[in-house]
């Protein structure tokens, strides 16, 4: 709470160097994605710099058609939903305009905005009025509700582990090399947290919402122009703030800014890798899969957390 | 009701008078990479007072922009988009043009056109082709496009798209092979980025004549002027 209180211009600017790195990063993931998956098709692929040109191109163009109030309203939810959760998680610890105005319970508000963000795309989609963005809404909220229990599962265990509901007390209890790692401390809830993180991802095995060739594109179907522009560079920030965050809960935290970019594309590419071999699931395919194997892990998790916590006292 | 299809042959077949179509293959809009009108594109606020050399250098960056990243509605009308499926994937590969496949018309600025076209099937592609936000494309694909191709007399289908719809590059062959698209596209690339693709201005210019064209094909034209 101390450096929402000690607000100064200095600072703002700082933060909102950072925001515009972070997308620009996250763009770059995306071009990089795009080139691992062709390479993968053997294919040759797109040049890694594409998605700035789509963005750039996005934005060059102007839309007159007339939705309503929460259509234009959705892209900007989703980007402020991202750039909420980027502000709030610390990326690289006590350094100034990354180290997040983390707090004591950012845990769950950070929660609370990746929510957020989709629901908001939810009523801009729904207001669009096309029938395969309904379809995609409805699909992707009751993923949302299955990946999010093995998540709160892992994270009810590490919570309870450390004892603190904020990030930044999180990162502390993981200092002291690669060992204390939560995902390594408690490889049971870190594998809980591990399969829901595919879910949060949305990449292949898990991308029932956007769904392509399946419903054409899900919730941003009648999306064009700059508003298409805004919800991808909301996509880029928003998958960084999440890889972020699944590295600060698992993987022990960043550094130094180099640490960081490591670590968040490693987070990242472990979610496009299954997606590269594994097919789309059916909607309530996804749903019985986390339901099932991450919910059970999550559950042993917490049992373990609770037993570790008992032999050390 | 058999008569009627007939009766409307050679209504189709006959060339239209003058001065309804305009052969703009031959004389064309003087291409500014500076104009830009649209319903869509509202430049108002922006077009006022600007100096021209940096309206002229927005427009290199943003001609740029459209011609490295293309999104292409591939509307399969006709056997020569079957083409169309070895561009996209490993042996031809269009991704590496920054050309991606889109789904709906909302988000693509390329209308493919892949060959003959049916009367039922251009009510529809008109609908796509005015559902396409502001710089937007049509490339033909195969003869069929061009002059009817092998499809010249048939009953059902048009012999010249760009009467209905303006077409910006043709892809001659039936049907032409993905190399012959890729020459196709960097061609559309290369008139992108000199500001000649104006086909979509042309369109609004010359709207009543095109809708002269495209309802006299069309019989049952129950949709509104404009789509979008
Ligand atoms: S040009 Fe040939 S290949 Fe193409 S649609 Fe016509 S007949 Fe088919």
């Amino acid at each position: 709470m101390q450096a929402v209180l000690n607000l100064d211009i200095g600072y703002l600017g700082l933060c909102a160097l950072s925001v515009i790195g972070a997308i620009a990063y996250g763009l770059l993931i995306g071009g990089i994605i795009r080139k691992v998956m062709a390479r993968i098709q053997s294919r040759i692929g797109p040049p890694v710099w594409q998605p700035y040109l789509d963005v750039a191109k996005l934005f060059f163009q102007r839309t007159s058609i007339r939705h309503g109030m929460m259509f234009y309203l959705a892209p900007v939810f989703r980007t402020v939903g991202g750039i909420g959760i980027y502000l709030l998680i610390p990326i690289v610890a006590g350094m100034p305009g990354l180290a997040g105005f983390s707090f004591n319970g950012d845990v769950l508000l950070v929660i609370y905005f990746m929510f957020f963000g989709c629901l908001g795309m939810a009523l801009g989609a729904g207001e669009s009025g096309h029938p395969h963005a309904i379809i995609a809404v409805s699909r992707g909220l009751s993923q949302m509700s299955s990946y999010e229990l093995p998540f709160s599962l892992a994270l009810i265990a590490l919570v309870a582990q450390v004892g603190t509901f904020s990030i930044g007390g999180i990162i502390e209890a993981q200092a002291g090399g690669i060992g204390n790692w939560y995902l390594f401390m408690n490889p049971l809830a870190g594998i809980a947290g591990l399969l829901s993180f595919l879910g949060m991802q949305m990449y292949s095995p898990f991308n029932i919402v956007l769904a392509p060739q399946e419903i054409p594109i899900g919730p941003p179907t009648e999306y064009n122009s700059t508003f298409l522009g805004l919800m991808m560079s909301g996509r880029a920030i928003f998958g960084v703030a999440k890889s972020a965050l699944f590295m600060n809960l698992f993987l022990g935290g960043a550094t130094s800014i180099p640490e960081a970019m490591i670590k968040i594309f490693v987070v990242y590419m472990w979610a496009v890798f299954v997606g590269a071999v594994f097919p789309r699931f059916r909607a309530e395919q996804s749903v019985r899969f986390f339901l099932r194997w991450p919910t059970w892990f999550g559950l042993a998790g917490i049992a373990l957390a609770m037993l570790m916590k008992h032999l050390a006292s | 009701m058999k008569d009627e299809k007939i009766r409307r042959v050679p209504e189709r077949i006959e060339p239209a008078p003058p001065d309804v179509l305009k052969d703009r293959a031959y004389d064309p809009v003087p291409a500014s990479p500076r104009r830009e009108v649209d319903p869509y594109c509202y430049l108002g606020a922006t077009e006022v007072q600007q100096p021209l050399a940096y309206r002229e250098a927005l427009a290199t960056i943003r001609n740029w922009c459209r011609a490295n990243s293309l999104w292409v509605m591939a509307y399969g009308t006709g056997c020569g988009a079957i083409e169309l499926r070895p561009l996209m994937t490993s042996r031809f590969d269009m991704a590496r043009f920054g050309m991606a496949p889109r789904p709906t018309p909302r988000q693509s600025n390329v209308l493919i056109i892949g060959g003959y076209l049916s009367l039922k099937t251009l009510k529809r592609v008109i609908r796509a082709y005015e559902q396409m936000p502001a710089p937007k494309w049509v490339v033909g694909l195969g003869s069929c496009t061009i002059n009817g191709g092998m499809y010249w007399d048939s009953y059902y289908t048009i012999n010249k798209l760009d009467l209905y719809l303006p077409v910006d590059v043709y892809i001659s062959g039936c049907m032409p092979r993905p190399e012959a698209l890729i020459a196709g596209f960097q061609e559309l690339m290369k008139k992108i980025k000199q500001g000649e693709a104006n086909g979509w201005n042309e369109y609004l210019e010359n709207i009543d004549d095109y809708k002269i064209n495209q309802k006299r094909v069309i019989g049952d034209w129950r949709m509104p002027d404009y789509n979008w």
